[in-house]
């Protein structure tokens, strides 16, 4: 009963899970996929061609989607790191309400907020440029870390930093001897999440950046809607392999994914 | 003090980013735009907007694809949560109920619509089966006005969000208050409504407090899966932001300041109704 109940689990989540990608994959090599046809009537590597030619724009928006989300991951999760410690820890007083105001972004659309800030981001020569688009980024993005992190240091003990200052350490060799080293599983995995939710992101991007500042999904976006589904494929597929990878990795520690 | 200083960093974004921001849209939905020589504040916007069926129309879509997507999602969640616990609930099988967490709403939202568009590989298939005679024949649900493609888009992602959420409160459950309940007389329904759900309602309920916020805000799904009109606010309020002419922003504005407003509103619910409860 168990056992025959598993199996179909399996079977069943299995094939709604590769349906999807076994979809993109075949529109990606489709030269001739009309309706009605189930299958691709002609096979081609037009889409992968493209998107890999040297004059292809993938490159520079490749480029992008790596420099803004490798930034405001590593970022993000540096702004996070010290405030979550504290939380995680018990250490301050209405911690209630301070996590309310550092989780809000979670919960109200971090586009109103961006949109409002525009003005000094035109102001302060930020908009359509990748730090100004790191900076919105980093919106959604530190509320997760915080809310990561917090867990790492629930089963953190701290007198292992008073025996390493008691060695003579000072502030900073406890950070990087002690601290760091043993939360690091820990920041790991929420420099790769923080990476994901800032890779996933759209609309931040395409508010401050103007459609100045390329990345994955802009370049994705403007494919579907331009109709051409081969592309449209090839390009998804690129877009999802390093999310699905590092789901792959991190799934075990993962519970509360959004993107 | 080194630990108030902790917090400098993480509310320097939260705060002044993201709380700045938010203080500065509302401030330019009341018309402040010192650019444009308009620094008097004024209701214009809202005004303008309550004023406009199309406005109504939009938040009534918005509303309820929130509302149906997180329902759903929460119901489909549970089932499968109950399923996977039942079955032991091994890594490998969350690890693929969870497989469309990773997977961005674009990428979701292109799947959708390659696989339910009236040209579609579901309706290709069922006109195989003989079930439809074309494409006019296979139900229009992309770019209707009810919005049944977005709400199919946000079920398949958040499904697995609530799922495994309520999953990990399941897991914590002590199996001999079943055992119990069951000695007592009481079927699977009264076990499910009496022991089960109780114990992982605040899951429940958190979990979806999040997808309906989501939802809310969403902006590819319907971007790419609704009707150009209506369409849900945040890109009605896209529309406005990026139109020429620069009195629009007023508007854009003033409909995200509706939207965050709709999300606050919830998230003040959700805390009383905790808070009530003494937890």
């Amino acid at each position: 009963m168990n056992r025959s109940l598993k199996v179909t689990l399996g079977v069943g989540l299995g094939v709604s899970a590769t349906l999807p990608l076994a979809l993109l994959v075949l529109w990606s090599v489709a030269g001739r996929w009309y309706y009605p046809a189930a299958l691709p009537t002609e096979w081609s590597l037009r889409a992968w061609q493209s998107v890999f030619a040297p004059t292809s724009q993938v490159w520079s928006a490749l480029w992008g989607s790596v420099w803004v989300a490798t930034v405001t991951a590593v970022l993000g999760t540096a702004i996070a790191l010290p405030a979550a410690r504290v939380l995680g820890l018990g250490q301050v007083k209405k911690r209630g309400r301070l996590s309310a105001l550092l989780l809000a972004p979670l919960v109200l659309p971090s586009f109103a907020s961006v949109m409002g800030i525009q003005v000094m981001f035109i102001r302060l020569g930020l908009a359509d440029t990748r730090p100004g688009v790191v900076l919105a980024h980093l919106i959604p993005v530190v509320p997760y870390a915080v809310v990561l992190l917090s867990g790492v240091f629930g089963s953190y003990d701290t007198r292992l930093e008073v025996v390493a200052r008691s060695l003579g350490a000072n502030r900073w060799q406890v950070f990087w001897r002690v601290t760091l080293p043993v939360v690091m599983p820990g920041v790991l995995v929420s420099v790769l999440f923080a990476f994901l939710v800032s890779w996933s992101e759209y609309l931040l991007t395409l508010i401050v950046g103007g459609g100045q500042v390329l990345t994955l999904p802009l370049l994705l976006f403007s494919a579907v809607q331009g109709g051409d589904y081969a592309i449209t494929g090839a390009l998804s597929l690129l877009y999802i392999a390093p999310t699905l990878l590092v789901f792959a990795l991190i799934a075990p520690r993962v519970q509360g994914w959004r993107t | 003090m080194w630990r108030v200083l902790s917090f400098v960093p993480a509310l320097l974004v939260t705060g002044l980013l993201f709380g700045g921001g938010l203080l500065l849209g509302g401030l330019q939905s009341l018309g402040y735009a010192p650019a444009l020589g308009q620094d008097t504040l004024n209701v214009d916007a809202y005004r303008q907007l309550f004023a406009d069926r199309g406005f109504w129309a939009s938040l009534g879509l918005t509303a309820w694809v929130a509302t149906a997507s997180t329902l759903l999602a929460a119901v489909f969640g549970t089932a499968f949560a109950l399923l996977l616990h039942r079955a032991g609930a091994g890594g490998r099988l969350r690890f693929l109920f969870g497989l469309t967490l990773p997977i961005p709403h674009l990428v979701a939202s292109i799947l959708t619509l390659l696989l339910l568009s009236q040209s579609g590989l579901l309706s290709r298939f069922t006109l195989a089966a003989g079930l439809t005679a074309g494409p006019q024949d296979f139900p229009a649900l992309l770019y209707d006005r009810r919005g049944m493609g977005i709400v199919l888009e946000l079920i398949w992602k958040e499904t697995p969000f609530i799922g495994l959420n309520v999953l990990a409160a399941l897991t914590q459950l002590d199996p001999r208050l079943n055992e119990v309940a069951r000695t007592l007389g009481a079927g699977p329904w009264i076990r499910f409504l009496r022991v089960t759900l109780p114990l992982i309602r605040p899951a429940l309920l958190s979990s979806g407090v999040l997808v309906f916020a989501f939802s809310l805000s969403s902006f590819e799904v319907p971007a790419l899966l609704g009707a150009t009109s209506p369409t849900t606010l945040p890109v009605l309020a896209y529309r406005a932001f990026t139109d020429t002419d620069l009195t629009a922003r007023a508007s854009a504005l003033a409909i995200s300041m509706v939207v965050a407003a709709l999300g606050g509103a919830l998230v003040w619910a959700y805390v009383r109704a905790q808070g009530g409860r003494g937890g």
